[in-house]
């Protein structure tokens, strides 16, 4: 896990930053409830589930506002909005976690 | 640590099986590791760890059925994994991979099928128990060329398997007698999104839960002529939906005399259905949004855990008079509950604890604390002989 979590930020130049990154341990909370939370929808390994997959593989070809609909889910759909336990820059470290998984 | 004394037991327990000992499945039930792929075989009276099956491949909403003699357990994973977990040897006697993204499966009435339900490709696999060969394969087709999700497959008496189509709304009942060449009905416009279904227990009525719009739908399996019902649907019109940070599951009907009691989505309540009528009866209030609402086998007790982030707690609902008894903190991300065959306990998974929790239903005072690695769903191996489960 720490290792993982060490390689994902050396990926990360210093232009791609756009957010400050969580303390270690909000990262860890963070990465819990990707698994967990997000996982329920869209599976576990973010293949899909009744949630369409979050593979960076998956997003590439999208051209989405990832920071809104985290924020403030999608109507019509089961996204909920995850303002309440979320901020807006824990949505952006947390989108930019998902892009950089292989 | 834990691993260690596991690891430690197991190799006593595999010695001490050598030169001893049948092992009775009747007491037995698997723990979901879903974090690590493994699972445990557990035993219900002795309240013990028995053995941990790995390499059970992506186990998030994970569910088992058994084969009738209770030898084998049944794992669908949801990356499609199927496997026969051979419950006297501790071990994998077969497993495939079958579809992409899957999300549970049904056992035949007579027990030589396995039915699959898979996202990814749309529809149902059927196969052989005993050998898992592929028998049939059924995808959901709608609309022009589309594959919808399935959710909600439960077998039915008269060999028959039901389930709901999540893209496209519809309810479809198969007759397998002749497996090779199944006969599927299609009920549609049934609702939008249903997410879940559950059998009652006698196997008359198939429920499905709708997400995209109010109310529930009924399929009569004593008439399906008559079609699909649609029930409560002005339930909750008015109110505030909230949203739904975890789908509630249907599985686990809760019966107390002619009630039913059934889980509100995008609401903090527990509603209680009238099935002579189909009329609500009451809502009761509950501390969360409720995730599973499960009677205990004598139906005089209903527990109710809820969804994030309201998932550190229980309540127990009590059948006489509708209202809440008591509530439990058993620890954080209480996932799944699972009663022992007659109800006098039940074992709890608290994930982000990595603790299993067995308590004494009629005191609901806890037992023991077992150790798991994020455990989420319990599964005995009594539901051998239920339907729909």
């Amino acid at each position: 896990m720490l290792r993982n979590l060490f390689l994902c930020l050396g990926l990360l130049s210093p232009a791609q930053v756009l957010a400050d990154p969580p303390p270690q341990e909000r990262q860890e909370t963070l990465r819990n409830m990707l698994r967990d939370d997000c996982g329920a929808c869209h599976g576990l390994t973010l293949k899909g589930g009744l949630g369409p997959a979050l593979l960076a593989s998956d997003l590439a070809a999208k051209s989405d506002d990832y920071l809104d609909t985290i924020q403030n889910g999608r109507k019509g759909t089961a996204m909920p909005p995850w303002k309440p336990f979320i901020s807006e820059q824990e949505t952006l470290w947390l989108v930019q976690t998902i892009l950089k998984r292989h | 640590m834990i691993k260690l004394r596991l690891s430690l037991f197991l190799c006593l327990l595999v010695s001490y099986g050598a030169v001893a000992e049948y092992r009775a499945t009747g007491d037995l039930g698997i723990v979901i590791e879903r974090a690590k792929g493994s699972a445990l075989i557990i035993n219900t009276s002795q309240r013990s760890i028995l053995a941990k099956i790995e390499s059970l491949g992506d186990l998030s909403h994970a569910s088992v059925v058994f084969s009738r003699d209770e030898r084998y357990a049944f794992i669908f994973g949801r990356d499609g994994g199927l496997s026969k977990i051979d419950l006297l040897q501790d071990k994998v006697a077969k497993r495939i991979i079958q579809a992409g993204n899957s999300i549970g499966g049904a056992i035949s009435q007579d027990g030589h099928f396995i039915a699959v339900s898979n996202y990814t490709p749309g529809g149902i696999k059927i196969f052989l128990t005993e050998t898992l060969e592929l028998v049939a394969e059924i995808p959901a087709e709608y609309g022009e060329n589309k594959l919808s999700k399935v959710v909600g497959l439960v077998d039915a008496p008269n060999q028959q398997f039901v389930f709901s189509l999540f893209d496209a709304g519809e309810i479809w009942l198969v007759d397998i007698n002749n497996p090779k060449k199944p006969e599927i009905k299609k009920f549609k416009a049934i609702g939008k999104q249903p997410y879940d279904a559950l059998l009652s227990p006698d196997g008359r009525y198939y429920i499905a839960g709708l997400f995209g719009e109010q109310g529930l739908a009924v399929l009569d399996l004593w008439n399906p002529e008559a079609g699909v019902k649609r029930i409560l649907p002005d339930y909750g019109k008015d109110d505030e939906k909230l949203p739904v940070y975890k789908m509630p599951h249907l599985e686990g009907w809760a019966v107390a005399g002619d009630y039913m009691l059934i889980p509100a989505i995008g609401q903090h309540e527990v509603l209680v259905i009238d099935k002579r009528t189909w009329t609500l009866v009451k809502r009761i209030l509950v501390t969360g949004q409720p995730v599973f609402v499960m009677a205990r086998p004598d139906g005089r007790h209903i527990w109710v855990n809820f969804a994030f982030p309201d998932n550190q707690k229980l309540q127990i609902i009590d059948a006489k008079d509708l209202t809440i008894i008591k509530s439990l903190a058993p620890g954080k991300a209480v996932l799944n509950m699972e009663f022992t065959p007659r109800g006098e306990e039940v074992w709890v998974s608290v994930r982000d604890d990595n603790q299993l929790v067995v308590y004494d239903t009629e005191i609901f005072k806890e037992i023991i604390r077992l150790p798991a690695e994020n455990p989420s769903g319990i599964f005995f191996s009594s539901r051998a002989h239920k339907m729909g489960l």
